[in-house]
């Protein structure tokens, strides 16, 4: 029986509505702002239940970052709703100074990351975001894979005290991680044990990466899959711990090979245990129109990709 | 009543400060700093309602006050020890390795006073509106102070800013421009004129008032007038006029001293202007 299935397929975006809306009703100090993308970013219901705890900055996304900096200030635990490329390039100095350095209890809800955001094009498709934020010092960075794990996602982060960069997307995906062990910020999901090649993956590409590993047992391919849902801290132990076992890695990701999930675990193995490793992302290009599954074939996200990747690395092994 | 001689006093020791702070490390800006000695040294000794023994981050039931403008750290760390933040000795380690007294002021060192990083212009009057926000929610009664220079209102963030505490009724609030006309390249008027100030934030929905940032009369006059206009659904703004390098003749007037030290002559030469009022740190 397979252990990952789905009935319906739902917005990560929406996750972060329900999260948002459930952590307000457990935590008075919870209150949000948002730029002008209120229905976008799912916070209308937390809009709604709780109006004066919700500020409307308009677009001036360098406003509300400062201004969410400061709320912090007497105790309340913002969360900062825009498209994720709005909430990071744009605002980069802002979140560096005035969230990062400060050390700040600001959550940055990032929504429409990558090219799954679709027919917008390139200059709304940010593709750089996980770079920047991992590495900003003191800034966490979260990447859930499904609407499920980005509620939850939404609700720890509410809890957990210092910033917190959280990215999620657009489109309708699988949702799937109903048995999946409980989410802990840093620490590493295991999604499905195997031997041969270990498969690191985050965000929309976790569910492709479950595509990949049925079609892998298909060629007698035993594949490990991990959901390296939280990009920074990174859970080294648990990257070494399968890699030790594997001997190969294929990371998978809606973003640059530069400065993302790959370029991490790259790092930490160059230093720690050089082993074969594959990429799957997007290298060295900005996105472009077209839907969100003509754009992930197009630019090389799907889970045949993955099984290729898995494939090239199994053979690179010595 | 205020003392206003006693409160001058203070400030002549906190421009004594400054410039030994400053030449110390050979690096710092004393310009502004000199010119809002008079302004933070009120603030802190008689406007703010503050517990400087028993800091904490949340600031709850009590002024917060912000500094923008982060290059005037050697006035604000000095304001802040000799109102009993810190020890002043703590001033001698000013921009020097391992210290709290960083360049630009930082929360990352944990010293007592600051909230916020600032330095890298325009950001302070959003903090302030969050801060302001904050209090509001948690019905605390007191009041938020943002300075910020004429320079740095160059910055678009602070339009959006105060776009954003007039459209929110923000009435908790001061904001203070040093209005002293001079930025590193030269006069404000040349660099990027501002053209008419008062207009501009009056467009915006905020409260205008004006002061002499160099006179401690005009401050302690001005000061309560700005209080009892807040809580009127506006914002209020002072434009405070200052002269960049104010109490030191040779450093007056112009935009040189922005962001140079004195060399040891042009430290003897200023400090004849001021005497030792409070001891030395």
């Amino acid at each position: 029986m397979k252990k990952y299935t789905y009935t319906e397929k739902k917005d990560t975006r929406s996750g972060f509505g329900d999260g948002l809306l459930e952590a307000a009703k457990k935590n008075e100090n919870v209150v949000g702002l948002c730029a002008d993308l209120t229905g976008s970013l799912k916070m209308n219901a937390f809009q709604k239940e709780f109006p004066e705890r919700f500020f409307q900055v308009g677009i001036a996304e360098a406003n509300m970052i400062g201004v969410a900096a400061g709320l912090t200030i007497g105790g309340k635990i913002p969360f900062a709703g825009t498209f994720a490329n709005f909430a990071t390039g744009r605002v980069y100095d802002q979140i560096r100074q005035a969230v990062a350095y400060s050390d700040k209890n600001v959550k940055i809800a990032a929504s429409h990351a990558g090219i799954t955001l679709g027919e917008d094009g390139a200059t709304h498709q940010i593709l750089e975001d996980i770079g920047l934020m991992r590495m900003l010092p003191n800034m966490t960075v979260i990447v859930p894979c499904d609407y499920l794990q980005t509620k939850d996602a939404t609700l720890a982060i509410a809890e957990y005290k210092g910033p917190v960069y959280l990215r999620f997307g657009r489109p309708a995906v699988p949702v799937f991680s109903h048995n999946a062990p409980k989410f802990e910020i840093g620490k590493a999901q295991m999604i499905n044990e195997g031997t041969d090649v270990s498969i690191f993956a985050c965000g929309h590409l976790v569910w492709k990466a479950i595509e990949a590993e049925e079609i892998l047992a298909e060629k007698g391919i035993n594949a490990e899959i991990i959901n390296i849902h939280t990009i920074k801290p990174l859970d080294e132990k648990a990257v070494l711990q399968s890699v030790a076992k594997t001997g190969c890695v294929v990371t998978a990701e809606e973003h640059q090979a530069n400065g993302g999930l790959g370029d991490s675990i790259a790092q930490l193995l160059s230093c720690k245990m050089p082993t074969p490793l594959e990429m799957v992302a997007v290298f060295d290009r900005f996105g472009e129109s077209g839907t969100p599954d003509q754009l992930m074939k197009k630019y090389g996200l799907e889970s045949s990709n993955i099984v290729e990747a898995a494939i090239k690395a199994i053979g690179r092994k010595k | 009543m205020a003392d206003i001689a006693k409160l001058n006093n203070i400030a002549t020791q906190v421009r004594r400060d400054i410039l030994r702070m400053i030449h110390a490390v050979q690096s710092g800006h004393p310009g502004a700093a000199l010119g809002c000695a008079d302004f933070i040294t009120a603030m802190y000794f008689e406007i703010l309602k503050h517990n400087p023994k028993s800091f904490s981050m949340d600031g709850n039931g009590e002024d917060i006050f912000f500094l923008s403008n982060g290059h005037l750290s050697a006035v604000w760390y000095s304001v802040l020890a000799r109102s009993g933040y810190f020890d002043v000795k703590e001033l001698s380690t000013f921009r020097k390795i391992n210290s709290r007294l960083q360049g630009h002021p930082a929360t990352e060192e944990g010293l007592e006073g600051i909230r916020i990083a600032s330095g890298s212009l325009g950001q302070g009057l959003s903090v302030a509106c969050g801060a302001a926000l904050t209090k509001k929610l948690n019905k605390d009664n007191n009041l938020v102070y943002c300075l910020m220079g004429d320079g740095e209102i160059q910055e678009g963030q602070i339009w959006e800013a105060a776009m954003f505490a007039a459209g929110r009724k923000i009435d908790n609030l001061i904001g203070i421009i040093d209005y002293n006309g001079q930025q590193i390249d030269g006069p404000v008027d040349e660099v990027m004129p501002l053209l008419d100030l008062r207009a501009k934030w009056e467009a915006f929905g905020w409260l205008v008032l004006e002061m002499d940032g160099n006179k401690m009369e005009s401050i302690l006059e001005t000061m309560p007038k700005a209080k009892s206009l807040c809580g009127n659904n506006k914002p209020v703004v002072i434009l405070m006029k200052t002269e960049m390098g104010y109490g030191v003749d040779f450093m007056m007037g112009t935009h040189k001293w922005h962001g140079s030290p004195p060399n040891d002559e042009q430290l003897a030469k200023a400090m004849s202007n001021f005497a030792e009022t409070l001891g030395d740190y």
